[in-house]
């Protein structure tokens, strides 16, 4: 497969992902803010920015409004209508990789977002957030169910799990940073539902645990549950399977050395326990985490798609 | 126009349809409905009212959602449109046909043997059959193609040729397009909204099948391929996702199930080329490029493309790599060149043209300059190195202001332009807003030339959709239409 093609699925899907996890991190928010009272706002959408990882400018508004214009403005690159645009033109470089029936679906969900851009305020939030979110699973589905599982469908499935892995661990670390985790009161126990919602994992969560918040419970759940989708301990594995795909496929002399860095994310995820990261410190532990996440990605390019020439050469 | 008020008008939808001096595919002159669009026409009249609106809108819809666009230039906004299809096929009968695709065999194969010719000893030229400066000063003469033996003699493997029917009903060339034609994705896609629209006419009429046009084209690619190299790995070349063709080439390199690749994918090593893959590099053998000659190598050509790949060319004068179509083809489709061709092919085949050339003025010939200049509301001027409808003047349509400024433009260069006398195109039945209408038509067959000639048979219809309008191009509000070439008259 040409590089260039395995590099446009790889950020069609990362982009793709951001939607849809931009998209529930903000749906929860705003069901959240309705029971909060006038006048908080401020507060939440400012941890809402950054759970995102996303850094407010000098000039720009204030936290309130660049969180409303992440729904349907591109003025923002992190927004969700710059991201759905960002993944369909990837597809679009490489249209005649992925089957129809998936490019159909991500053109569906380009012209429907584009619309709701178009229409500004008159559109309901709630529900065009659940129309990008339906969407997104959509495409995922048809992906699954039409594209042989090969290497391009790998370097998809590469591209979500690192998105996946990354985005995860900023939302956990900024909500363990800023709540109180000694117990769980009356106004923070709507803080931890909406952490667990915006991972779709409240009810996963209640049926292993009970309706029972507890700080290093959810922690546990999030970071390290081993079968959980959303768990940042499923998506290393996840990645690591198709990082060792890719490699089979390719059988590229180099693919050792980003299936080892793989590797180690996965084994650092499967062999930690919750007690001793929380005694060393969550923080620290997500950060070792997204330091390795960005270590498998530079691997994978470097491996794959930004090799030198002279390398390839054999000379 | 006498008689044409006396006729009785034809029923809904075909209450709006009106003759004039254009030849007329569906009714003939005296008003009654050609045998071969016979059972079009009832098809249409059977159906029920907003039906043909709602099939048109359920296959715009189609065409939308498997982002069936083109692209505008020098337009902001909004560059990515949607390509416009009329749903009424038009239709053509065998023995018509057959005789275009005589005419197309026969002129493709003089232009292949006319470039070989002037990049080798040019006795076309000494025999004064064409003037040596008309060749010499063509902007797309390439004199980097000299003496330069391109695999099989096969200069130009892909050809659209534009035909239009005149009032008489004969179908004449209005110019080759044998650089890097397009177009033929949506000959494949109109024929499949055609088919969903009209099922049970279509099954009816009996239409000659075209579906197998992109493994014809493989088939032509493959027998480009280098000395001694028996599987060849074969690339589509695109400029990238922000060309107005992108489509296209996306379409037609899945089709054929070869890699669509851009210029930095590719890397010339030894004069071998290359692509980039993620298990490394692998080589590549022919390249159907789709990308202008100029852009093609940086080292070579212009230097100022990044479309290309540097070393490109050393390695295509290596023989490691073939092109299609060959580099410096420009020569045969520039359209001074053009009035030449029917000179061009009793010179190398010693036959008459089979299909007939449009009348053309030299601009740099003064007498033929004088004349046209001094009626310029009466013919159309074309740049002739243009395409796309882009350097166009069309004189019954254009203000003083725009003729004024043509005037200047011929004057300042003759060599590059040409005058042609305005035609009236045919017209065919397009769905215009829930009725049938006429609107002008061209066609563009393809033709594909290698071990053998291949031309599947119909072509790309071309609608100038807006009323009157006598312009096809897609870039200037065009459209497409389906073409049924039947098996029997």
């Amino acid at each position: 497969m040409l590089s260039r093609v395995a590099d446009s699925l790889y950020w069609m899907s990362r982009y793709l992902e951001r939607a849809e996890h931009t998209a529930r991190v903000i749906n929860v928010q705003l069901s959240l803010i309705l029971e909060h009272g006038a006048g908080s706002d401020e507060l939440y959408w400012a941890r809402v920015l950054r759970s995102l990882a996303i850094q407010l400018s000098g000039e720009e508004q204030d936290q309130a409004t660049l969180a409303q214009s992440l729904i349907r403005e591109t003025t923002h690159r992190a927004s969700i209508v710059s991201c759905v645009m960002a993944a369909r033109e990837n597809a679009r470089q490489v249209r005649e990789q992925i089957s129809s029936e998936m490019w159909a679906q991500l053109n569906r969900l380009f012209h429907s977002v584009r619309q709701a851009r178009d229409q500004g305020e008159g559109i309901d939030p709630r529900e065009f957030l659940q129309s990008v979110k339906d969407g997104a699973h959509l495409f995922q589905g048809i992906t699954d169910s039409t594209m042989t599982h090969g290497e391009g469908w790998q370097f998809i499935q590469a591209g979500r799990h690192s998105e996946r892995a990354v985005a995860l661990s900023s939302l956990v670390g900024s909500y363990f940073r800023e709540l109180p985790q000694t117990g769980v009161g009356e106004p923070e126990y709507l803080e931890w539902i909406g952490l667990l919602r915006s991972c779709t994992a409240f009810e996963a969560y209640c049926k292993a645990y009970t309706a029972d918040l507890r700080p290093g419970r959810i922690a546990e759940f999030l970071v390290l549950h081993p079968t959980f989708p959303h768990s940042i301990r499923f998506s290393a594995a996840s990645l690591e399977a198709a990082v060792k795909a890719i490699g089979a496929e390719a059988a590229s002399r180099a693919a050792s050395r980003v299936e080892r860095i793989a590797g180690r994310l996965h084994a650092t995820l499967s062999f930690s326990h919750i007690d001793e990261i929380m005694a060393g410190g969550l923080d620290s532990y997500l950060d070792t985490v997204l330091r390795q996440c960005s270590q498998v990605h530079n691997a994978l390019y470097q491996t794959y798609i930004a090799y030198p020439i002279e390398l390839a050469l054999g000379a | 126009m006498t008689g044409v008020s006396t006729r009785p008008a034809l029923p809904v939808p075909f209450h709006e349809y009106q003759l004039d001096a254009a030849y007329d595919e569906m009714v003939d002159s005296n008003g009654s409905v050609r045998p071969h669009y016979e059972r079009l026409y009832q098809g249409i009249l059977n159906l029920e009212a907003n039906e043909l609106r709602h099939r048109q809108h359920m296959a715009e819809l189609s065409f939308l959602h498997q982002g069936i666009t083109f692209t505008v230039y020098g337009l902001e906004e909004g560059t990515e449109r949607i390509f416009p299809n009329d749903p009424l096929p038009r239709i053509l009968t065998h023995s018509e046909w057959s005789r275009i695709e005589r005419g197309l065999a026969q002129r493709i194969t003089a232009l292949n043997f006319f470039l070989k010719d002037i990049y080798f000893e040019g006795r076309i030229l000494a025999d004064g059959v064409v003037p040596r400066d008309m060749v010499y000063t063509c902007k797309h003469f390439r004199r980097q193609m000299r003496a330069f033996s391109v695999r099989k003699d096969v200069y130009v493997s892909i050809a659209g040729t534009d035909l239009i029917r005149m009032p008489s009903g004969e179908f004449v060339v209005l110019e080759d397009n044998v650089r890097v034609p397009s177009g033929v994705s949506y000959m494949l896609v109109s024929r499949d909204a055609a088919k969903r629209i009209f099922p049970r006419t279509f099954r009816e009429c009996g239409v000659e099948p075209i579906e197998h046009y992109p493994h014809a084209l493989l088939s032509t690619l493959r027998t480009l391929a280098p000395q001694g190299c028996a599987e060849p790995a074969i690339a589509l070349l695109t400029p990238g996702v922000y060309n107005s063709a992108y489509f296209e080439h996306a379409f037609l390199a899945r089709q054929m199930g070869i890699e669509l690749v851009e210029g930095r994918d590719l890397v010339v090593h030894d004069n071998f080329v290359y692509m980039r893959t993620t298990a490394g590099l692998r080589r590549v053998d022919v390249i159907y490029r789709r990308i202008d000659d100029d852009f093609v190598d940086p080292l070579a050509f212009r230097r100022d493309s990044a479309l290309g790949a540097p070393g490109l060319f050393n390695a295509y004068r290596a023989g490691n790599v073939s092109l299609a179509n060959a580099l410096g083809t420009g020569v045969a489709d520039d359209k001074a060149i053009y009035a030449y061709v029917p000179a061009i092919i009793r010179y190398y085949l010693k036959e008459d043209p089979i299909l007939n050339n449009v009348e053309t003025f030299q601009m740099s010939d003064s007498t033929e300059r004088k004349h046209v200049l001094g009626n310029l509301e009466k013919y159309v001027v074309k740049a002739v190195g243009e395409s796309g409808g882009y350097g166009m003047l069309i004189g019954p349509h254009s203000t003083a202001l725009e003729r004024q400024e043509f005037r200047r433009r011929v004057e300042a260069d003759p060599r590059n332009y040409i005058a042609q006398p305005t035609i009236l195109l045919s017209r065919a039945p397009c769905s215009i807003d829930g009725t049938v209408q006429p609107r002008h038509v061209d066609l563009r067959p393809y033709i594909l030339y290698g071990d053998k000639i291949t031309i599947v048979p119909g072509g790309l219809t071309r609608v100038a959709l807006r009323k009157g309008s006598l312009v096809v191009n897609s870039s200037q509000g065009g459209g497409s239409k389906d073409t049924w070439v039947l098996h029997h008259d």
